[in-house]
């Protein structure tokens, strides 16, 4: 268990690293799908199986897909690759990468500070204990939840069509 | 007694929170830009789920599935909006609309 969680937290980090330094649209997604499903494998072998199928099936499965879908519907070629090329100068990324550092150090500090000295066993909380809870006493939250879809999909179905599109009054609305 | 220490679960997950924010800072095309946000989402999901593995309580995964879910809604919104961005300015950078009235 102890050597899963360390490989797939190491697969997290460097595809994750691979993600926000890819000048190429279409790699940087197929970076962020495999630091997905370490992320997933860390899930399980912390003892999260629901937590990490739902990470495989909603994640990597449908919202990556939705981001392959619409690389591939903007047709980017090798301009684009060239164009990422010129804005990932030194002097643009180190700046962001500093204070982002200095955020990291504050927080591990603040971690190995903390000192709790909790063990994760790996004990596996089932999908069962997840749904007596979310359909028991936080059966509100998941209702808010499924509100914040419907929204999503509003607003998503409004704002992302084409113009002229919109056959009954020919109008641009936006 | 074997097991991982929640403080390198919950490091990983700071790791991961510092490289998206980078990644948000630093790119200028969109589409890296939503998958950063993405990151960060995942990295405070998993956090979520260190703490309810170590506390063995059912509620981290709750949470979990709560963040999913908001992943979800700011995808599809995101993308929605990087169609528009492509069509109006034939350009995927995020500064072409840093104009109120572009």
């Amino acid at each position: 268990m102890e050597i899963a969680f360390y490989l797939s937290g190491l697969v997290a980090v460097l595809a994750t690293l691979g993600v926000i330094t890819n000048p190429n649209p279409v790699h940087g997604v197929l970076y962020l799908i495999v630091s997905l499903l370490a992320v997933a494998m860390v899930f399980f072998s912390l003892g999260a199986p629901f937590a990490g199928a739902l990470e495989i099936i909603v994640y990597a499965g449908a919202i990556m897909v939705l981001f392959v879908f619409v690389v591939m519907m903007l047709n980017l070629g090798q301009a684009a690759v060239a164009q990422e090329r010129a804005w990932l100068s030194p002097r643009t990324w180190l700046g962001p990468t500093l204070l982002a550092a200095a955020l990291l150090l504050t927080l591990i500090g603040a971690l190995w500070r903390g000192d709790s000295g909790m063990l994760v066993q790996g004990d596996v909380l089932s999908a069962k204990q997840v749904g007596t809870i979310l359909f028991g006493p936080w059966l509100l939250v998941v209702e808010l939840g499924a509100l914040l879809l419907l929204a999503a999909l509003v607003t998503a179905s409004h704002v992302g069509r084409q113009p002229g599109s919109d056959s009954k009054t020919g109008k641009e609305a936006l | 007694m074997s097991g991982v220490p929640m403080e390198h679960g919950l490091a990983l997950a700071a790791m991961l929170f510092a490289l998206g924010l980078a990644g948000l800072m630093f790119r200028r095309n969109m589409v890296f830009v939503l998958m950063s946000l993405e990151i960060m989402l995942n990295a405070a999901g998993l956090a979520f789920i260190v703490a309810g593995a170590a506390w063995q309580q059912p509620e981290g995964q709750a949470m979990f599935l709560l963040v999913i879910t908001l992943a979800a809604a700011e995808a599809s919104v995101g993308l929605a909006l990087l169609i528009q961005l492509q069509h109006r300015f034939k350009t995927l950078d995020i500064d072409a609309a840093s104009r109120m009235r572009g």
